[in-house]
C-alpha cells in the first residue's frame, strides 16, 4: 500500500463534506496530482519514443477517478475495474507509478510482462482487475466478482467504470441488467466526458443524461459534478454504502470533460476551442486547491509538500523503469495455459534456430 | 454397473463435482427450478439451492463474463448455453476476455462453458450448430467433445477441475440414444488432450469426434462386412489441445486417413488435422487425406435437406472405399 500523507494529530474540521478530515483532503489532492504528473512524465517519454504504444490522458478527469475510487474500502477487500482514463483510480487502490511506467514502456518487469499496454493490468490483492479494450466487457466480469462476494457472504463492494461510449455496448447492457436483477453489490460509474474518440454524446445516445438509463434497469441513479472531487466522493460513497448494505446496484453519472484527444496522436481538431477553454477554467485540481485553502482546511505548505513528494516519487520511478529491459522474445510462448505452461514455437522458428 | 445415458452421465459428473467442491456452481438460462432445456441440471436446484444453481437473464455475454469474474476469485463456474448456437453471443467475451486472461493479466479463469451442439434432430439453422472451429483458432481455450457416456462424465469432471477455460460441447443427438454401463463409485475422469482408439484397424483410419464417432463405427462395420476392410476409428475427444501423437500414430499404422466431422467443410477442424498430418507424417501417407463433412451451408430444417447436408454413414463408406483403392 502506498503510504498516504500523515494526518496524525489533526482534528476533524467542521464543514468538510462527507465526514472527511484534512488528511483525506490531502490524500485526494495527492492522488490527483500524482495522476496528472505521472501522465505528464509519460507524455515526455512518449515524445522521446520510450512509450511504445499509445498514450491515453485523463487530464481534467482526475477528480472522477480519484474521488470515486477513494470511496471504496480497501481494507474490506473492495475491487474496481478501470477504463483507460482511470489511472487515478488505480493509484488510489495502490498501483505503483513505476508499474504504470513499465506497462507503457513494455518492460519485462511490467505487471503483464510486456503482454499488454498502458493501464491494462490488474492486481486482485490490491483490488483492481485489468480491463480489456472491448468496452463494456468489464461490467459482466464485475457482476461475476460481486456475485462471488454475495455467494461467500462477504461484505465487499465492486465498482466498474464505463463511459458514454461503453454504455452503447451490448456487454454493458447485459452486465448491468444481470447485476440489477440479482441486486449485486456493484457501483457502476458512468464517466460522461463528452467524447468517445471523436463521437459526441448526442451521437452516442438519444438520452440527454446518462443517469436516465438507470431507470431502465430498475436501479437508483445519481448525477454529480465529476470535476468536484468531494461531490464525486460523496455520490460514490452513498452508492458504496448502499451496495454494502445489500441494496444492490447504483448507476452514477459523473459529468466531466476530456481535455485531450482520444490518445496522444489525436489533435482534437473536432473540438470547439471555446468549449475546451471553458473546461480548462473548470480544472478539478485547481478547484480542490481553491476550496481547501479558502476554508483553511489545508495550508499551502501541505500542498507544496505533496507536490514535492509526487515529484520525487516520479523521478525515482522513471529512473528505475527506463533502465529495465524489454522482455526476452521467447517468453511470449509462456502462460497461455496453466498446463501446458509453454506453447510450442512455430516450426519455422525451430528451423531458423537449427 | 448400471446402464446410464450420455445425458445422465453428464448429469452425474456435474453433480459429483458439485458435491465434491463447493466452489463449483452453475449458471445459465432456465437451469434452476426448470432444470435446463434438456434437463441436464434436473434436481440440482433442490439439492444445491438457488445460490449454486443460478437462473440468469437471456444474456450469454453476461453469463460468460460473470463466470469469468467468479473464476478470478477462485470459484469454478459451469455456464450453460441453452443451445450451443448461442455461444456466438458470448464470442467476444470468450475470445477476447476469457481466453487471454491468464496470458495478459496472469488471471486464472477456470470456467466451463457447456451446451448442446449438433444436428440430426431437425433443429434448423439455430439449434443445430457445431461451433468448435470458431474457437479452435483461439489460444487460451480448451475444447472437448465427448462421444460416449463414459467421456461425457469423465470430460465434464476433467473440465471442471482444469485450471483453464474449457468449452464442453455435448451432442444433443447422443443425449438419450447412447447408453453405457458406468461404475457407480470411483472417480471417473477422462484426461483432457488425450484421444482414444474407438476401433482398431490396419487398412485405413477415420479420425473423428463427437457424434461422428458413431457414424464412423457404423461405417466401419459395413466396410468390414462388405469389403473386408479393417477400419481404425480414432475418437479425438479433445480438440484443443489436439492429441498430435495419437493422430500421427494412426497415420503411421494405416497410411490412409480420412477425417470426418459434422461441422461445415471450409475452415473446419479437418483442415487443421490434415495440415498436422502433412507436417508430421507426410512420408507415411499412401493416399491424400480426405474429408467427410457437412456441406458449406447453414443447416436447413426439412429432413430431406438436413440429411443431404450432414455427413451420413453412406458418405463415410463411399470415401473410405475411394481411400482404400487409391
Amino acid at each position: 500500500m502506498i503510504a498516504r500523507p500523515a494526518a496524525a494529530g489533526r482534528k476533524a474540521v467542521p464543514g468538510i463534506p462527507a465526514g472527511l478530515g484534512p488528511a483525506q483532503l490531502l490524500d485526494l489532492y495527492y492522488f490527483m496530482r500524482l495522476t496528472r504528473s505521472l501522465e505528464e512524465r509519460l507524455t515526455n517519454l512518449y515524445r522521446q519514443g520510450k512509450v511504445i504504444g499509445g498514450l491515453f490522458r485523463s487530464l481534467g478527469q482526475e477528480a472522477d477517478s480519484v474521488g470515486s475510487a477513494y470511496a471504496l474500502d480497501r481494507s474490506a477487500g473492495d475491487i474496481l475495474s478501470p477504463l483507460i482514463r482511470n489511472l487515478g483510480s488505480l493509484l488510489v487502490m495502490g498501483a505503483s507509478p513505476v508499474d504504470v511506467l513499465r506497462q507503457y514502456m513494455a518492460k519485462a518487469t511490467s505487471p503483464t510482462r510486456g503482454r499488454e499496454l498502458n493501464v491494462h493490468f490488474g492486481d486482485l490483492e490490491r483490488g483492481f482487475v485489468g480491463q480489456i479494450s472491448h468496452l463494456g466487457d468489464m461490467v459482466p466480469v464485475m457482476a461475476g466478482i460481486t456475485l462471488t462476494f454475495r455467494m461467500r457472504g462477504e461484505r465487499r463492494v465492486g465498482l466498474v467504470y464505463v463511459g458514454d461510449g461503453a454504455m452503447s455496448t451490448g456487454a454493458f447492457h447485459e452486465g448491468m441488467n444481470f447485476a440489477a436483477v440479482r441486486r449485486l453489490p456493484l457501483v457502476v460509474v458512468a464517466e460522461n466526458n463528452g467524447y468517445a474518440y471523436s463521437t459526441t454524446l448526442e451521437r452516442q445516445t438519444a438520452v440527454p443524461q446518462l443517469v436516465l438509463k438507470a431507470k431502465a434497469y430498475g436501479v437508483p441513479g445519481e448525477r454529480a459534478d465529476g470535476n468536484d472531487v468531494l461531490a464525486v466522493y460523496e455520490a460514490t460513497r452513498r452508492a458504496v454504502d448502499r451496495a454494502r448494505a445489500g441494496e444492490g446496484v447504483t448507476l452514477i453519472e459523473l459529468v466531466t470533460y476530456r481535455r485531450k484527444g482520444h490518445a496522444e496522436h489525436d489533435d482534437q481538431h473536432y473540438v470547439p476551442r471555446e468549449e475546451l477553454a471553458r473546461w480548462e477554467r473548470n480544472d478539478p485540481i485547481a478547484r480542490h486547491v481553491q476550496r481547501v485553502t479558502e476554508h483553511g482546511w489545508l495550508e499551502a505548505g501541505e500542498l507544496e509538500a505533496a507536490d514535492a513528494r509526487v515529484a520525487a516519487e516520479l523521478d525515482a520511478a522513471v529512473r528505475v523503469a527506463e533502465q529495465e529491459p524489454l522482455p526476452e522474445p521467447a517468453t511470449a510462448l509462456e502462460g497461455v495455459y496453466a498446463q501446458p505452461s509453454r506453447q510450442p514455437a512455430p516450426g519455422h522458428r525451430e528451423v531458423a534456430r537449427a | 454397473m448400471p446402464e446410464v445415458t450420455y445425458l445422465e452421465a453428464l448429469r452425474q459428473g456435474l453433480r459429483e463435482e458439485m458435491r465434491r467442491d463447493e466452489r463449483v456452481f452453475i449458471l445459465g438460462e432456465d437451469v434452476g427450478r426448470y432444470g435446463g432445456a434438456f434437463k441436464v441440471t434436473e434436481g440440482f436446484f433442490a439439492e444445491f439451492g438457488e445460490g449454486r444453481v443460478i437462473d440468469t437473464p437471456i444474456s450469454e455475454a453476461a453469463i460468460v463474463g460473470a463466470a469469468a469474474g467468479a473464476a478470478h476469485l477462485g470459484m469454478r463456474p459451469v455456464a450453460e448455453m441453452q443451445f450451443i448456437d448461442f455461444i456466438s453471443c458470448a464470442y467476444d467475451m470468450l475470445t477476447n476476455y476469457v481466453a487471454t486472461a491468464r496470458y495478459r493479466a496472469n488471471l486464472a479463469c477456470p470456467i466451463v462453458v457447456r451446451g448442446p451442439c449438433g444436428g440430426y434432430v431437425r433443429g434448423g439453422p439455430f439449434h443445430s450448430q457445431n461451433p468448435e472451429a470458431a474457437f479452435l483458432h483461439t489460444p487460451g481455450l480448451k475444447i472437448v467433445c465427448p462421444a460416449t457416456a463414459r467421456d461425457a462424465k469423465g470430460l465434464i469432471k476433467a473440465a471442471i477441475r482444469d485450471d483453464d477455460p474449457v468449452l464442453y460441447f455435448e451432442h444433443k443427438y447422443l443425449y438419450r440414444r447412447i447408453k453405457e454401463n458406468l461404475p457407480e463409485d470411483g472417480d471417473l475422469v477422462t484426461p483432457i488432450g488425450s484421444a482414444r482408439v474407438a476401433r482398431e484397424g490396419r487398412d485405413l483410419s477415420v479420425i473423428t469426434y463427437s457424434a461422428m464417432v458413431w457414424k464412423a463405427l457404423e461405417a466401419a462395420e459395413v466396410l468390414q462386412k462388405e469389403d473386408g476392410l479393417q477400419v481404425e476409428v480414432l475418437d479425438l475427444r479433445t480438440l484443443l489441445p489436439m492429441d498430435d501423437a495419437a493422430i500421427l500414430e494412426t497415420v503411421r499404422k494405416t497410411n490412409r486417413v480420412m477425417i470426418v466431422h459434422e461441422d461445415t467443410r471450409t475452415g473446419g477442424v479437418a483442415g487443421e488435422i490434415a495440415a498436422r498430418i502433412n507436417e508430421g507424417a507426410f512420408e507415411w501417407l499412401d493416399a491424400p487425406v480426405l474429408r467427410v463433412t457437412a456441406a458449406d451451408t447453414p443447416l436447413p430444417y426439412a429432413p430431406t435437406l438436413e440429411d443431404y447436408v450432414l455427413p451420413q454413414v453412406a458418405d463415410i463408406v463411399t470415401v473410405a472405399r475411394k481411400l482404400a483403392a487409391y
